[in-house]
């Protein structure tokens, strides 16, 4: 995509003009207000052999979620006695990012597959199936800033249509700082140039936070405000997050009023 | 899980209603049913005075318990179900017996054999090999061990002819329907043999693959317009239809 | 970081319990850290070093400076590389092989706090722009696990890095020549983090083995010498209220400070 990194150069001169990133009437560089989520589609049931698959768009990003199980787990030596084995890949796409990524797992791919499941596993009635597997599989297709959230909020979904016990589902977003401004949903761009990432994961009718991370800088007042701009950012896309997975089922449902 | 509710200004705002949702009423995870003294029933779970449903299904209750009728579950084995599975590993004691559902289920030697059983003497893939399927019962199970079964009933054994159809286990009561109104039906109009097991996985047989043809297609017909009302009228429709056009070719 | 299965459930519930009173197994309060004891230029052949003790838990850091290529997208930077060994000398639980997603959630933990909080000033350690640049590794070796692992690796890494000696040098002719006498690292920040483990729903710091055995969520504040808050991460299978994180954020802010002083001194 030789027009993007074009864009992107250009995007890169204001770099050190920091006014450039929020125009005045606080408008961000796609358009958006600060605290104004990117345009959301969400499809369930995607994929035919998944026990349950969803797939997100949010903005540029474009991600794929799959569940299988609760099964047998293989190699079997790792079951546990006394709950199922959550087991999550985020995985990205070779074609996803400007650079070809190497499909061998990164380093950031092992961590962030790590605290997606640690995201999920709270949702998870993993107590009603021991000595099982529950494997959730993401393939980011297409990248574009927030992927760990977006993951997380179509995962979750792909959970619930496999017919999984859930407490509750699980939906995230980040919030950060930009130009010295704090914003919802940060782009790949915003999330370079800006100066803190707060990712944040929450169960929301449960108001149980489940991932947080934080890179940057930011004071401890910021940092609440931040947490709150993306709890909010949360709570708005639950919105789009429950309309999805109940529109799947609406047909199903007048079948059983019948 | 210990939960603590430290801002309630997050929860529903009908905080003095004890039931948030009506019957039938669609809910997803997480939804907050119910407050009180209900009983959490299936598909929910409590916690502290809250209930919460734990599935995607509707909502159903009566004066003491609420529970979600699920519309997407997987198959979890029950004592006393009729089950079909597929043989995928033949053991030194007996055979382990895909059965769609989270665990394999165990079919032992001594359920099958009429003398004891000896590793000498006993040739189980001569019996039973990889691959068979297999009309069984459930008969022990919980969550500690895999589920039992057997094939010592009338009716249970090796499958040796037939067609097998999937389909989702939640929709297994609509392909029986009221007091068996559906099943007993597709059975005298394409006069197959039927075996519906619990798991999902369901045996035709007929005189000609025709019907089986016919029966099949009735069985998918059921799965996908689930959500039409008069089904059982629409698939005797469609069956007296295409028996028609057959006999007319 | 791993957790074994394998605790006695008696204790488990006598740990939570005492907890839920605010009393610990081991007599600390429950904002209480273990005693950290810190050594430092352990590791003559390293460009600086440090060992940490964190009660049980024993860390040793050291850091290498080489010669290496920058990232296109900055390319007048030095480079910093993070890296931690769960090495199984350290724990029955540490099997010998690649870096498993507890040892890179360890280094990437690391990382960030040092990272973002611009510690080495890294355009200081550029040598040629977009050709050479000097790469800062730090190398985290765990040498006995007795729980708090990131802690007790930022408290050592801060250390190593405080500790780190650069040779002086020349360039000439687009070669690098070294000259007599050693300088040390720019470092201009000093991140310090701070780990909670959340037992019965309350908050613990700087969880010992078998706490972090009993936990359900884990979380980590890194903060900066200004009080700002450069990195953190959830970890374990549990959640927290936004309450609970706010708590911990201010507890985050003293206990950064007095551990600061052990390692920044004067």
């Amino acid at each position: 995509m030789p027009k993007r990194k074009t864009e992107k150069k250009k995007l890169n001169i204001p770099q050190k003009n920091p006014e450039k990133l929020i125009a005045k009437d606080d408008v961000r560089i796609d358009g958006r207000k600060l605290d104004e989520l990117r345009p959301v589609k969400i499809e369930v049931g995607v994929l035919g052999n998944a026990d349950g698959s969803a797939y997100i768009e949010q903005g540029k990003n474009k991600i794929l979620a799959a569940v299988y199980g609760p099964k047998e787990v293989h190699p079997r030596h790792l079951a546990l006695p006394d709950r199922a084995l959550l087991r999550c890949r985020y995985h990205m796409a070779p074609f996803s990012v400007e650079e070809r990524k190497s499909p061998a797992p990164s380093r950031r791919e092992v961590e962030l597959s790590k605290v997606i499941r640690e995201a999920l596993e709270p949702s998870v009635f993993v107590e009603y199936y021991p000595r099982t597997s529950i494997d959730i599989f993401i393939e980011v297709l297409q990248a574009d800033g927030g992927t760990r959230c977006a993951a997380i909020t179509v995962a979750s979904l792909a959970l619930a249509d496999a017919g999984i016990p859930m407490r509750d589902l699980v939906v995230a977003c980040a919030a950060g700082k930009v130009d010295g401004r704090l914003v919802v949903d940060l782009t790949d761009f915003e999330d370079k140039e800006g100066e803190a990432d707060v990712p944040l994961a929450l169960m929301p009718n449960l108001n149980a936070i489940t991932l947080l991370q934080m890179d940057g800088g930011l004071t401890v007042d910021e940092f609440e405000k931040a947490v709150n701009l993306a709890i909010d950012g949360c709570r708005e896309l639950y919105k789009f997050q429950k309309e999805a997975l109940k529109s799947k089922y609406v047909a199903v449902k007048e079948a059983v009023e019948e | 899980m210990k939960q603590k509710w430290l801002n309630k200004s997050f929860v529903f705002k009908v905080m003095n209603m004890p039931l948030f949702y009506e019957k039938k009423q669609l809910v997803t995870p997480g939804d907050f049913l119910a407050e009180g003294n209900y009983i959490a029933g299936e598909n929910t779970y409590k916690d502290d005075d809250k209930i919460y449903a734990s599935r995607v299904g509707l909502v159903d209750y009566d004066a003491r318990k609420i529970h979600v009728v699920a519309l997407k579950a997987f198959y979890v084995p029950s004592v006393g179900d009729t089950v079909i599975g597929k043989i995928v590993e033949v053991g030194t004691g007996g055979w382990a017996v895909d059965i769609n559902a989270p665990y394999l289920a165990m079919l032992r030697a001594a359920d099958v054999l009429d003398r004891p059983f000896g590793f000498r003497t006993s040739d189980l893939p001569s019996i039973f090999d990889v691959g068979d399927l297999l009309i069984t019962k459930i008969i022990a199970y919980d969550r500690t061990r895999d589920p039992l079964l057997t094939v010592r009933e009338p009716g249970l054994g090796k499958i040796m002819r037939g067609q097998l159809v999937k389909v989702t286990p939640t929709k297994i009561p609509r392909v029986i329907g009221r007091k068996g109104s559906m099943i007993s039906m597709i059975k005298k109009e394409t006069t197959c043999q039927i075996t519906i097991g619990q798991n999902g996985l369901i045996l035709i047989n007929g005189k000609t693959p025709e019907d089986e043809r016919l029966a099949v297609m009735a069985l998918h017909k059921i799965e996908e317009e689930s959500h039409t009302s008069g089904l059982t009228d629409h698939v005797t429709e469609m069956l007296k239809k295409k028996k028609e056009g057959v006999e007319h070719a | 970081m791993s957790s074994s299965p394998m605790v006695v459930r008696v204790k488990q519930k006598r740990i939570a319990e005492l907890i839920s009173s605010g009393k610990r197994l081991d007599g600390r309060g429950l904002t209480d850290y273990r005693e950290v004891k810190l050594e430092v230029g352990v590791i003559e052949r390293a460009e600086g070093s440090a060992r940490v003790r964190l009660g049980k838990t024993e860390v040793m850091v050291g850091t290498k400076i080489e010669v290496g290529q920058p990232f296109p997208d900055v390319p007048n930077q030095g480079v910093l590389t993070v890296n931690a060994e769960l090495v199984p000398l350290a724990s029955p639980t540490f099997e010998p092989g690649p870096p498993d997603e507890n040892s890179i959630e360890l280094a990437r933990i690391v990382d960030r706090g040092i990272r973002e909080s611009k510690a080495i000033e890294l355009e200081k350690l550029c040598i040629e722009p977009g050709k050479k640049v000097f790469v800062v590794f730090i190398d985290i070796y765990v040498l006995n696990h007795d729980g708090n692992l990131i802690d007790a690796s930022s408290i050592a890494a801060l250390a190593a890095l405080l500790n780190t000696k650069m040779f002086n040098y020349e360039v000439e002719g687009g070669e690098i020549k070294v000259k007599p006498g050693y300088t040390p690292l720019p470092i201009k920040n000093h991140p310090i983090a701070v780990t909670f483990a959340k037992i019965n729903d309350k908050l613990i710091v700087d969880p010992w083995l078998e706490e972090e055995q009993v936990m359900e969520t884990r979380l980590t504040i890194t903060m900066d010498k200004d009080g700002k808050i450069c990195a953190m991460q959830k970890g374990g299978h549990g959640y927290f209220t936004l309450q609970q994180i706010l708590e911990a954020v201010k507890i985050a802010r003293e206990k950064a400070e007095e551990l600061r002083k052990l390692v920044v001194r004067g």
